[in-house]
């Protein structure tokens, strides 16, 4: 049985963040990470991101990823497990874990959950022909491997997700036939889409897709026009030919090891889905875990990465490991969050927040 | 298909490798996962669902989801979107749940 | 909007960043602090006078909605720089298809520089008729213009 202090699952934006704050403190880590590197899905963020100095903001989200990444294998306080697959939560507090293949057992004193969040489909038919992805899958592909799986390509969700993902594939040389979204409006950042819109791309707003058309894949889609009731209006269909079709129409939480551990869980459709009940300090209603990020509800990478470094500095003052600077760097945090949550595009976040955290954020 | 040139990325040229996918030779680079490989050769088509053989290809490619299941030197219901690419891999489209030798 | 007699003074920075999101760091890279964000959520604000037009923030705005126009440039043209991230650059000299925000061809613009920047956000200084430098915001690279 292997002990530390810290156990945090998932190196994520999130996790990377906890685990650094949690092992400057002083505090002991073991960060472990399914996927043969860390980063998480920042690595895949070609674009630029937002938010503040503080978060990282003007640098592009897999240059972020880099810098996080340096400074956890240069702490000595952190060790870091990669192809560590955690598989279950033990009444008694040990955690199961397939590290290369091997299984082995820790006893962590707390748990940091970090797990993330992964994409949703949408029913229509023929939903499960290849060549259509997740926009992320496809971010992946392209961003990570440098593959582009198809010539032309239609995105459905005017998301963030979606209008980045679009604008990424223009990037990579992908002919973009538009973005399809059921609201009567782009729900991403207005400044996105514009970057998208001068450069040809439709966006059909107050559109979804009716079906997929395509013999062993994907060939083409139809989509049709909705009313204001969000109904589909007869005869407004329309066939475009495409041989890809990227879904950004949300994330879940990945939050299976929240529920095994018998965390108090709740719905909020604004965050994703289920997440757990949480304090302030991230730590849910189970006495040795803790959330960040996105398992905690959907967000922006920013805001994940503050909350890793609130979980981080936390549970690391809890074990005994608090800096001098603690109380600031804490409340620093803590502002840095309710600032990034403060303007008109976080209102959804904070309606879904309302409903999980036990008390006032910040 | 591979991007060559890209505003924000560099892919540098590296070795290929081969494996073969229901026994002809495809070429992809060693450590990526099997499916990109199979994308970059247009591959999309990666298992028959084993209710309505319906095809089925590659949906989250972080291994959330088992859409990608494919046979691997024998081993079926191999998530391909994460599996690391290795010489001489014999890969298989899955017809269903696969066989389990 | 800048003034007549602003315009009439040299190159200005347009923000066109009209939606309250939580994002600052054109304010941080401004060398002058003619930017000011003052709540994280609010639109950026200039100082018409501090600014010289030199770009910088440009390439920092993870938007890309910073672009810099300069009436002064000729008499016939207005320069207009805008933020390009695709591949290939533009050739300087080299004439390309100027686009409008709905990325409509709406004439030609000559490539007068192509300012490349270590984090990939190039800027692109294009010559453009006067009465287009309100509309060009993007350009079409076409074959045989590339470098």
């Amino acid at each position: 049985m292997i002990t530390t202090e810290i156990l945090i699952i998932g190196a994520g934006p999130a996790g990377l963040m906890a685990a650094i704050h949690a092992a400057e403190a002083g505090a002991k880590v073991l960060l472990v990470e399914r996927a043969d590197r860390l980063g998480g899905q920042l690595i895949k963020q070609t674009h630029k991101f937002f938010g503040s100095k503080a978060e990282f903001a003007g640098e592009r989200g897999m240059d972020i990823a880099e810098k996080l990444i340096n400074l956890s294998s240069d702490i000595s306080g952190i060790t870091i497990w990669k192809n560590a697959v955690v598989l279950g939560i033990y009444p008694d507090g040990v955690v199961t874990i397939s590290h290369e293949g091997a299984f082995c057992t820790v006893s962590p004193k707390k748990i940091i959950i970090a797990t993330g969040a992964s994409e949703k489909t949408m029913a229509f038919p023929n939903n499960d022909l290849p060549g259509i992805y997740g926009a992320g899958a496809v971010q992946t592909l392209m961003n990570v491997h440098g593959v582009i799986p198809a010539k032309r390509i239609l995105m459905i969700g005017a998301g963030n997700i979606g209008v980045i993902v679009a604008y990424q594939l223009l990037q990579a040389g992908v002919e973009v036939a538009g973005i399809v979204e059921a609201a009567p409006q782009v729900g991403g950042y207005r400044v996105h889409a514009a970057k998208l819109q001068r450069h040809g791309v439709p966006i059909y707003t107050s559109h979804s897709i009716q079906s997929a058309h395509g013999d062993s894949c994907l060939e083409g889609v139809t989509i049709c026009r909705l009313d204001e009731q969000w109904q589909p209006i007869e005869g407004s269909e329309q066939y475009i030919a495409v041989d890809g079709l990227c879904l950004a129409v949300g994330l879940s939480p990945l939050t299976e090891l929240l529920w095994q551990a018998n965390c108090e869980m709740k719905f909020a459709a604004e965050l994703g889905g289920y997440v757990p009940l949480r304090d302030a300090n991230m730590k849910t209603t189970h006495e040795n875990i803790y959330v960040a990020g996105d398992v905690s509800g959907v967000e922006e990478a920013s805001a994940a990465m503050v909350e890793g470094k609130l979980a981080g500095l936390y549970v690391a003052s809890v074990l005994g490991h608090k800096k001098d600077s603690f109380t600031k760097e804490f409340q620093t945090a803590k502002s840095q969050l309710s600032a990034l949550r403060s303007g008109p595009a976080s209102v959804k976040i904070c309606t879904g927040l309302s409903k999980v955290v036990l008390e006032e954020v910040g | 298909m591979r991007i060559v040139n890209h505003p924000i990325l560099t892919f540098p040229k590296q070795d290929m490798v081969t494996f073969t996918l229901n026994g002809q030779t495809i070429e992809g680079i060693a450590g990526e996962p099997i499916a990109a490989a199979l994308h970059a050769a247009d591959v999309k088509v990666l298992r028959h669902s084993h209710g309505r053989h319906r095809p089925r290809g590659l949906f989250c490619a972080i291994g959330n989801c088992s859409s990608c299941l494919m046979t691997v030197d024998k081993i079926p219901n191999v998530r391909v979107c994460i599996e690391p690419l290795r010489a001489g891999m014999v890969v298989e489209t899955q017809e269903g749940k696969g066989k389990i030798v | 909007m800048p003034s007549q007699e602003r315009f009439a003074k040299g190159p200005i920075a347009l923000f066109e960043c009209m939606q309250q999101i939580p994002c600052n760091p054109c304010a941080d890279a401004c060398p002058r602090g003619a930017i000011t964000v003052k709540e994280i959520n609010d639109c950026p604000s200039l100082n018409e006078e501090l600014c010289n037009g030199c770009g910088v923030c440009m390439t920092h705005c993870p938007g890309l909605s910073i672009f810099v126009v300069d009436y002064t440039y000729g008499k016939d043209a207005a320069l207009v720089k805008i933020p390009y991230e695709f591949s290939p650059l533009p050739e300087a000299k080299s004439v390309v298809d100027a686009l409008n925000r709905q990325g409509q061809c709406i004439g030609t613009a000559q490539v007068i520089r192509v300012q490349t920047s270590p984090n990939k956000t190039n800027i692109i200084w294009l010559s453009v008729p006067r009465e287009l430098a309100m509309e060009v915001r993007s350009i079409h690279v076409m074959k045989g213009e590339t470098s």
